[in-house]
């Protein structure tokens, strides 16, 4: 197991992912021996899990969940947050405008709760990098000890510094870069400073408008082109079956026929399948802010 | 396009256009995917262009078209804006449209073309035959030269082709060549199914290739994309359009869908004497050709698995008393065939064996075709916890896939979205938003595959379970 390489069965030490039910996912470290809590009662590590099949089911006392292979889709919502995370629908999105693919060398600030990170690290391996920098001490270890655990330790480095005064800590090497930070204009500079000489692609994620206004003249003085601001929202559909009953406006006067092989609907209805929406879509996580350095 | 090692000494050499690259061209926000050949002319955005010039210039360089279609590298001159010393009004309280501002005509302006003038002093002549230019507030004439420039700069920036611009430029041109799939949608698809270095992924689609390309192009050369193919033949010529360099193709397989049933229930022969159905066609008409060129020989021809015996046959029967120039070529012709034949043949078995395994890491569909018997067709070929992501243009197909899959059980996470892109304009005191792009760009439904279950009886796969593969599900239950 890793979170850049598919293995097919459940060994001591990997991360798994366990499936409770939609919105309910947990990651477990798997160690012989070991034992997790759910609401449908106990995990035996040495017996339900290792040697398990990946996607296999896996029954406890008071219910039945699957065991999933990790994948960053699945660790963004199970992680467990130090701070707001960027979702799969940015993400995704994120991962196109950079034009991020194996081999790409990134540079990103801050680094978080490793969301966006672990995404980043699936799509550039095995040849890639990332070079990530999070102020914070704390979250800087815990996330360099994820990285470890999930074994793509190998494609990034953690730096503990501040971006905005101290940069990415790499020069002229970066063919984007990603900027998750209150002040994105005071660490442009640095952008351009880590990134190649030959150009490459920069984004950069804030919630506020005041934040994408600043950031949007930093870039244009620093001399970034195709300067443009979106954002991506998703919408998730519900499916579900309806009933919808059919009016009874009596017996049909122009009907001569006398038993209709089709008896009039008294309490009959129509079946459909069809989709409704939540009543309220998520709104806003961030404003995307993508560039392109130029050669300098 | 070759892609050179850094070690190669000449860094820029791989950020140079060269001869034979995909490229694309861009104006704005109107993209063109071409091929550079010499002397070649091409269309773009009414202009007629030769890209000869571009050859050896770095990528991302901004030409001037010269009168004739030649490129020359843009100078970006520090010229004075058309903005400087120019007064500009408060408000627009007494500007009358009249439709009589502007002095020159058109044909004014087309003269200063032809006679050569470049796009910026069009646009300072026209703002100095405006005669309410100095009216207008700063800002609405900010606007009103960023509108003369789209019109009249005659520039092309030549671009590396990607995922990004590819995806851009299709929906733009052509959306219909790709069922509509907006752009940001096929970034959902390709992070939803977990695309990535190394693994095999199969793909089903028809959008011209640009899902296969995009798709190639996360798996950066390494694993296998396997292409599920209706009719006679893969429609990949979007693909040709990314440039990937050579080995990428060793890494592109395809299987046509007609012989799927055929694989998962053992029964698919993929030996050399037995051609596939359009193999059959090819001969026969061959055959015809063959009898009309030469009547001795129509008789040694019979069924169309003989024809790959023709040249033994030729040797072997004391007839070629002697052979002719025609005969030569014509066993050299049917040679060929039967080498390519036996390739095909070859390829076929081994992407055969690819998917006998049924243990393929991801799949994605995104065509014209109904998604639901595609979707339960492909996804026997998945291992258990691998993503899947289906694209449709209507959401009702969906609807049907969603319901099925829920009925057959096997899988969990499924999911139906569509997204919306909001552009903003983003300038002081002038900041709002654009386009919103809601619908039109598509539907997904995506899921995650997981071991089915052998407890249940309804919809229970145990037929389809291959044997050396039997789940350990059977033991841990009960």
């Amino acid at each position: 197991m890793s979170f850049v390489e598919y293995s097919d069965f459940i060994q001591d030490g990997d991360v798994a992912i366990i499936y409770l039910s939609h919105n309910n996912v947990m990651p477990v470290k798997v160690e012989q021996g070991a034992q997790t809590q759910t609401r449908y009662g106990v995990i035996r590590h040495s017996t339900d899990l290792i040697g398990q099949r990946y996607g296999s089911k896996v029954t406890c006392s008071k219910g039945w969940f699957h065991v999933l292979h990790p994948t960053p889709e699945l660790w963004t919502v199970a992680l467990p947050h130090r701070t707001q995370i960027l979702y799969t629908t940015d993400i995704a999105f994120i991962t196109m405008m950079l034009e991020l693919k194996p081999g790409s060398i990134v540079c990103e600030s801050g680094t978080g709760s490793g969301s966006l990170s672990h995404a980043i690290l699936r799509t550039i391996a095995p040849t890639g990098h990332l070079h990530t920098v999070e102020f914070h001490q704390q979250r800087a270890e815990k996330v360099a000890e994820e990285f470890k655990e999930h074994r793509v330790d190998h494609l990034v480095t953690v730096r503990n510094q501040d971006v905005c005064k101290d940069g990415f800590g790499v020069t002229g090497v970066a063919d984007a870069v990603f900027l998750d930070i209150p002040s994105p204009w005071d660490a442009v500079g640095h952008a351009k400073v880590a990134m190649k000489k030959h150009g490459g692609r920069l984004c950069s994620f804030s919630p506020c408008i005041e934040q994408v206004q600043k950031t949007c003249e930093a870039l244009q003085d620093r001399g970034f082109e195709d300067i443009s601001t979106t954002e991506v929202l998703l919408r998730e559909y519900d499916v579900r079956t309806v009933s919808l009953p059919l009016p009874d406006f009596g017996p049909d006067p122009e009907t001569t026929e006398e038993a209709t092989p089709a008896a009039p609907p008294n309490h009959a209805s129509i079946s459909l399948k069809t989709t409704t929406l939540p009543r309220e879509m998520p709104g806003h996580t961030g404003y995307l802010t993508f560039a392109t350095k130029p050669r300098t | 396009m070759s892609f050179v090692m850094a070690d190669n000494g000449d860094d820029d050499n791989q950020y140079r256009i060269k001869e034979g690259d995909y490229v694309v061209l861009k104006r704005g926000e109107i993209f063109k995917a071409v091929q550079i050949q010499p002397r070649k002319k091409v269309i773009f955005e009414k202009q007629w262009i030769f890209l000869d010039n571009a050859v050896g210039q770095l990528y991302s360089t901004t030409f001037e078209i010269l009168s004739g279609g030649n490129l020359k590298p843009h100078e970006l001159k520090d010229t004075a804006s058309p903005l400087d010393a120019v007064e500009a009004g408060t408000d627009n309280r007494n500007i009358v449209d009249d439709g009589k501002s502007q002095k020159l005509t058109r044909d004014d302006i087309e003269a200063l073309k032809e006679k050569g003038l470049k796009g910026q002093d069009i646009i300072k002549k026209l703002v100095d035959n405006h005669a309410t230019f100095g009216d207008k507030t700063e800002y609405s004439q900010v606007k009103y030269i960023k509108k003369k420039k789209k019109k009249y700069e005659n520039t092309v920036m030549i671009l590396k082709p990607s995922c990004r611009i590819l995806a851009m430029m299709y929906h733009g041109r052509e959306p219909g060549k790709i069922c509509h799939l907006r752009y940001d949608t096929l970034a959902q698809m390709l992070t939803l199914a977990n695309i990535h270095a190394g693994s095999k992924v199969l793909v089903f689609e028809t959008c011209a290739g640009l899902v296969l390309g995009s798709i190639m192009e996360r798996m950066g050369g390494y694993g296998s994309v396997i292409q599920m193919y209706p009719g006679g033949g893969p429609v990949r010529a979007g693909v040709e359009n990314f440039g990937f360099p050579a080995h990428f193709h060793d890494t592109l397989h395809e299987f046509p869908i007609c012989h799927v049933n055929a694989l998962l229930a053992g029964t698919l022969d993929t030996s050399a004497k037995d051609p596939t159905a359009e193999n059959t066609h090819e001969k026969q008409l061959n055959l015809a050709a063959e009898k009309k060129q030469n009547q001795p020989e129509a008789e040694e021809q019979g069924t169309p698995e003989e024809e790959s015996m023709v040249t033994n046959t030729g040797d072997d029967a004391g007839q070629d008393v002697e052979k002719t120039e025609k005969d030569k070529l014509k066993e050299a012709k049917a040679q060929v065939k039967k080498l390519r034949l036996e390739e095909k043949q070859r390829k076929l078995a081994a992407t055969a064996a690819l998917l006998k395994g049924r243990n393929a890491d991801g799949l994605v569909i995104a065509s014209r075709f109904h998604p639901c018997p595609v979707l339960l067709g492909l996804l026997k070929f998945l291992s258990p916890s691998r993503p899947f992501v289906v694209y449709s243009q209507y959401i009702e197909p969906l609807i049907e896939c969603f319901k099925k899959l829920k009925e057959c059980g096997g899988t969990v996470n499924l999911r139906l979205t569509d997204t919306w892109l909001r552009h903003y304009q983003v300038l002081p005191d002038r900041t709002h938003p654009l386009l919103l792009m809601s619908g039109g760009g598509g539907y997904l439904l995506s899921g995650t595959t997981v071991a089915t279950d052998h407890s249940k009886p309804a919809g229970s796969k145990q037929a389809e379970e291959p044997a050396p593969k039997r789940q350990k599900l059977e033991d841990t239950e009960g």
